[in-house]
């Protein structure tokens, strides 16, 4: 088996391997008592049980999108899929020394040291190994100031009052199909609650990792920031290597209250496919964030260069009156990766703002996708909007492509909209090559500097990790 | 004599199907300035080009041998590492790269190459400060993008900090004077001569006798129809400039 592992190692995606460890899976297909089966596995109360059946008999009625995302994919045999998978530990886990050494391995190989004596001062970790959170890092110490850091999982044991609240109160169960499939087999994810004033004071990191084969990933996350409250919280992935496609369909849910700032980070690296497009993470994904108070902020940064199809609106609704939203994103496809991805920003209150930056980088036979909403509904007098959209292309057969939605119910809305699209041209790499620089330094620093406007809104060390990835991901993309 | 730095011999280069360069025969030693004159699509610039390896052309005759080395079979970067440094006609912008980032990039890119040790950003500042005098001009265009929203002359300004900074042996400056006005000219030309070195030597490509008031050649070639139809010394330029390039044509047009 181990030999197993070290093929999967590859170059090309360093991430590829699989963990030989024993996971409690559940039986195949999609019914009710799979539904019971996950939430009695995790003991739920019957309400979160009731509201899982409620959004899968909704979603039984619903029909998987492929006639508007700009993207082809066979559609997926949800009766074919296992809906939960854990590793088995011998003993119920109580703190990290009891976590399986194996899976503490994988999490050394990503690069994530789930031992807190290691640990990046600062960064506290919650792992999600498949289905479920194998660790949650500097628990103790965030909660000496009120802040809750866990899997969902023990948030529903825990601190159900609080969960029972606000889940789904941003994305609702009915929001659309890969939402309610998710509502109704989610199995687990991060709970992060900062209360009244608070400044969390670490950055706050969940790490997925899908592992079994034929499993589906559908993780849920909750933040919730109290009034006049801030928290930054990173979000990175990886798979293994497989030649089927695996299925990701996770929910983001943030909520912040009068004069709270939530900023959410991703770098996304789901393993893609290979070069024939075998493979891959479909990334489906449902993330959205409501300024739910006065003077609120969220801000979205994502750098998405993995999977092998992504499709993924970051959103906010801007709800509280001085309200802001923020969307920074680089998506970049290569082989042939396709991605469907931008935002929506909702302004219902008074003076909200927006901001949306996004950088598509398309190469390979990739195909790009900007896909954004800006809504002005009537009483959001003095509304503001700023997007602007630039894609790059490498190569002649990749594409680029550009869906901008305004809909401006009120006259005293300002909302703006710039694209370029630009080609990375043999003159400018020859420019670089004169130089002294080789061709793959040369691209990743036109690259680079391309994406710098989103990049500097990431936090130190994922803006290093982001733009070696970037570096990576575009290898051989120019022949 | 001192050893040739630059031999080019019976070059021949097309783009595409269209051949541009028809027997080029050119020697360049340490020390010297030359100029390549011309009028419009005679070959200047693509002689400039094939020497830095730019992929659009191809060679499909002839050689060209840098410090006795095959220059046409080293890569781009490699020629750029070994000393040859090309003054682009139209500089390339890259937008969100700060002009030092990108300099220092180069820098310690040739110095690797070198066997050197890199240099870090604070002794990379001292460096610049000195070479940011070659050009009169402040630290403040070392945060800007590389050449993003600079004018036609901070563009070729640029290029003269950036061959300061990589001190080439061989300089090739391509229609570097165009688009110039008289400050920045002379601004160019002085960065030009302040770099000149018994060990180093400078091709001037130009259509205009403008720039040779301020860089004194030893050489002039006069390129006509993808060949050199005349050399000369300094005063070459000074005919060319009185009588135009018709009268050479039309003595090149004779088979």
């Amino acid at each position: 088996m181990s030999s197993s592992v070290e093929t999967l190692v590859n170059k090309e995606y360093k991430y590829g391997f699989v963990t030989d460890i024993e996971s409690d899976i559940a039986p195949r297909g999609l019914n009710e008592d799979i539904i019971r089966l996950i939430s009695a596995k995790k003991g739920e109360p019957e309400w979160l049980l009731a509201w899982r059946l409620k959004a899968y008999r909704g979603w039984l009625k619903m029909t998987e999108p492929h006639s508007w995302p700009n993207i082809t994919y066979t559609p997926v045999d949800y009766q074919a899929l296992r809906y939960y998978a854990a590793p088995k530990t011998k003993t119920p886990l109580g703190s990290l020394d009891q976590v399986d050494p194996k899976l503490l391995e994988t999490y050394q190989k990503l690069g994530i040291p789930l031992s807190e004596q290691k640990l990046l001062a600062g960064v506290a970790v919650d792992a999600i190994f498949d289905s479920v959170s194998v660790g949650t890092t500097y628990k103790a110490k965030l909660a000496e100031v009120g802040v809750i850091f866990c899997s969902f999982g023990e948030a529903v044991r825990e601190h159900p009052e609080l969960v029972r609240q606000y889940l789904g109160s941003v994305v609702p169960a009915s929001d659309n199909f890969f939402a309610a499939l998710n509502a109704a087999v989610f199995s687990d994810g991060s709970f992060v609650f900062v209360p009244k004033g608070v400044k969390c004071p670490m950055e706050l990191s969940t790490y997925f990792r899908i592992n079994a084969a034929e499993t589906g990933q559908f993780e849920r996350t909750l933040i919730i920031a109290e009034e006049g409250a801030s928290v930054s919280y990173l979000e990175g992935c990886t798979a293994p290597r497989r030649d089927e496609n695996q299925l990701h369909a996770a929910v983001v849910e943030l909520v912040a209250l009068e004069g709270a700032t939530i900023k959410y980070s991703t770098v996304q690296n789901w393993y893609s496919g290979d070069e024939e497009g075998r493979g891959g993470i479909y990334n489906f994904v449902t993330k959205r964030g409501k300024c739910a108070g006065a003077n609120s902020k969220i801000s979205w940064t994502q750098v998405e260069t993995g999977s092998a199809i992504t499709w993924k609106y970051p959103s906010v609704i801007l709800q509280g009156d001085n309200s802001v939203g923020e969307f920074y994103s680089v998506a970049v496809v290569n082989g042939k990766q396709q991605a469907d991805t931008g935002t929506k920003m909702i302004h219902i209150g008074r003076n909200t703002r927006s901001t949306v930056v996004s950088k598509g980088i398309s190469a390979g036979q990739g195909q790009n996708s900007y896909r954004g909403l800006v809504k002005v509904l009537p009483k959001a007098a003095g509304a503001r909007n700023y997007t602007q959209c630039d894609s790059m292309l490498i190569g002649n057969r990749c594409g680029a492509h550009t869906f901008p939605y305004i809909d401006v119910q009120n006259a005293s809305a300002a909302v703006e909209h710039e694209a370029s699209t630009s080609k990375i041209g043999e003159d400018q790499i020859f420019y670089l090559k004169q130089r002294g620089m080789n061709t793959e330094n040369a691209i990743s620093m036109i690259v680079n500097g391309f994406c710098k406007e989103v990049f500097k809104e990431l936090p130190m060390e994922f803006a290093v990790e982001a733009q070696k990835l970037l570096g990576v991901s575009l290898e051989g993309s120019v022949g | 004599m001192s050893k040739p730095l630059l031999e080019v011999v019976g070059l021949r280069a097309s783009a595409g199907e269209k051949e541009i360069l028809r027997g080029i025969d050119l020697t360049v030693r340490a020390g010297e300035v030359h100029a390549v004159m011309g009028p419009n699509g005679s070959g200047k610039s693509t002689l400039a080009q094939v020497i830095a390896g730019h992929p659009a052309y191809e060679v499909t005759a002839g050689r060209v041998l840098y410090e006795g080395r095959d220059l046409l079979e080293m890569e781009p970067e490699e020629r750029a590492q070994a000393g040859v440094f090309l003054a682009f006609q139209y500089p390339v912008e890259i937008p969100g790269i700060s002009n030092a980032y990108f300099l220092r990039a180069a820098y310690n890119e040739i110095r690797k190459a070198r066997g050197l040790e890199e240099v870090d950003s604070m002794d990379f500042l001292d460096l610049l400060e000195e070479k940011l005098r070659i050009v009169e001009w402040g630290p403040d265009i070392m945060s800007r993008a590389v050449n993003s929203g600079f004018s036609g002359g901070e563009k070729k300004r640029n290029e003269i900090l950036q061959m300061a900074v990589l001190e080439p042996k061989l300089a090739v400056l391509d229609e570097t004077d165009s688009g110039l006005d008289i400050d920045a000219l002379r601004i160019v030309a002085d960065g030009v001569n302040a770099l000149r070195r018994p060990e180093n030597a400078t091709v001037l490509v130009t259509h205009y006798q403008r720039l040779l008031n301020y860089i004194v050649p030893d050489r002039v070639h006069v390129l006509s129809n993808g060949r050199i139809v005349k050399s000369g010394g300094k005063e070459l330029a000074l005919e060319l400039e009185e009588r135009g390039y018709e009268w050479l044509e039309q003595e090149a047009a004779v088979p």
